[in-house]
């Protein structure tokens, strides 16, 4: 069986082919590590009950909203007290209650959000007001 | 008839998808097997499909086309709808792929008192597929992060300008509410027009069906009922590297998105969907009008036995002459 215009075509299946396995060639076969958010900073190590304000798991996916929440409360309600479910109450403020305790944003922080495909830079936009915390490196 | 059947077959497949994860425990089969399957049907039935369409005789110039062909040198051509060239061509697939130029061109006829016939003015269609397609893609390229690490730049500046109205958190992405309201609108418009509802079969409402529920659970992902991307990460880095692991605890409703899509990928060769490469090969887009610049030798003739006037005049030269005739060559 004969293919007809076969170079045009040809060319075209290897452009398509190659942009469809992207993924398969830019990573090369090498899997990079999953990300390994580090608890190990002065504040959290002195703590008696090592506990963040919502378990573990719901922190992981839904502290973005939380921290959405409380800005919106403290800006525009002038609200700044969290009472957690346990109800021990927080001061609703990222860099003086969570960087109190996660004051290490290189090593806990960016570790997922680099992984997740965020740009430090730009997204999560908190940085863009708030003041990262000092880091010793 | 076709509605309920596809949308039954969509219901069908996030129940079991939902079912084997919930219930039988089947994480590895909907995360490892099922994808590298999917994959696998993608791409050797979309080779196979365009082979096959390639193997087809290419006929002759169809100059269906809406500008001036080129002619005498006073008389301007247009070179993008009547072209005569390669590069031509190029600009006039180009419009067609990108812009989807001669959707555009699209007009209504409707039969008005009189009788009078009428044409109308009609963009919407147009506007709803271009806004489909182009959301699509951008969700495609946005999921690259999942794909990839580290993540390229082109990824994140998709993301940052699809995601630049920074409203909420996790910021709302523009063509995720451009992709559900386009899907909505072509599937109204499947239903409503009734010309356009005669002709419309199972296999244009399932994709669909299959579109709108892939958009659904995403968007309930990201903006509702959250899933651990991170994990779900792992799992997609894990697929493209060939060292597949499933991490445990990813929420069903990611199997389900994660598995509407494979099934999108692995029904794509079968489907109308096959126009991402069949749109190259349209011959009315695809080939030049250059019919009386170039002979075209139509490729299915058969070699036909001509006995041309010399060679009759060869065989017949002496009775032609013996009964008077002129002849050419003495």
């Amino acid at each position: 069986m004969k293919i007809y215009n076969a170079k045009p075509i040809l060319i075209g299946l290897a452009i398509f082919i190659g942009l469809a396995t992207f993924p398969l060639w830019f990573n090369m076969g090498k899997a990079a590590p999953p990300p390994d958010p580090k608890l190990d900073t002065p504040v959290i190590q002195r703590m008696a009950v090592k506990q963040c304000i919502m378990p573990k798991d719901q922190m992981r996916t839904e502290h973005m909203q939380l921290l959405n929440d409380w800005r919106t409360e403290v800006v525009r309600n002038n609200n700044r007290i969290y009472t957690a479910s346990d109800g021990k109450q927080y001061n609703m403020s990222l860099q003086n209650e969570c960087m109190n305790c996660h004051s290490n944003k290189s090593q806990f922080c960016d570790q997922c959000h680099i992984y997740a495909g965020l740009q430090a830079d730009a997204t999560p936009y908190c940085w863009t007001c708030h003041i990262a915390p000092k880091e010793n490196k | 008839m076709g509605i309920k059947f596809s949308l039954l077959t969509v219901v069908a497949l996030v129940l079991a998808v939902f079912l084997g994860v919930k219930a039988a425990g089947l994480q590895y089969f909907f995360g490892v097997i099922f994808p590298y399957a999917a994959i696998f049907i993608f791409l050797v039935g979309f080779i196979y499909r365009i082979l096959k369409w390639a193997r087809s005789p290419v006929p002759f110039r169809i100059p269906t086309t809406a500008g001036q062909q080129k002619s005498l040198p006073w008389i301007k051509q247009n070179k993008i709808d009547n072209p005569s060239t390669t590069a031509g061509v190029v600009a006039r697939m180009a419009l067609e792929v990108l812009l989807f130029r001669s959707l555009f061109r699209n007009t209504k006829v409707e039969l008005r008192e009189g009788p009078k016939i009428a044409y109308q003015w009609e963009k919407w269609l147009w506007l709803a597929g271009l806004a489909f397609h182009w959301s699509f893609f951008i969700i495609l390229v946005r999921h690259l992060r999942f794909f990839t690490e580290p993540v390229p730049f082109f990824v994140h500046m998709t993301d940052r300008l699809d995601g630049f109205l920074q409203v909420g958190l996790p910021g709302i992405y523009i063509t995720d509410l451009l992709f559900l309201a386009a899907v909505t609108y072509l599937f109204i418009r499947r239903v409503v027009i009734p010309q356009v509802r005669y002709i419309s079969l199972p296999a244009d409402y399932f994709p669909l069906f299959l579109l709108m529920a892939l958009g659904l659970t995403g968007v309930l992902m990201r903006y509702f009922t959250k899933v651990d991307v991170v994990k779900v990460k792992e799992l997609a880095l894990g697929l493209v590297t060939f060292q597949p692991k499933v991490p445990e605890g990813i929420g069903v409703l990611f199997y389900i998105h994660f598995f509407l899509i494979c099934t999108l990928f692995a029904y794509f060769p079968f489907s109308k969907l096959m126009h991402l490469g069949g749109v190259f090969l349209s011959p009315t887009r695809n080939l030049p009008n250059d019919s009386r610049m170039k002979r075209h030798i139509n490729p299915w003739n058969y070699p036909v036995k001509v006995h041309t006037y010399a060679e009759y005049e060869d065989h017949f030269r002496d009775k032609m002459i013996e009964a008077g005739l002129p002849v050419e060559k003495e």
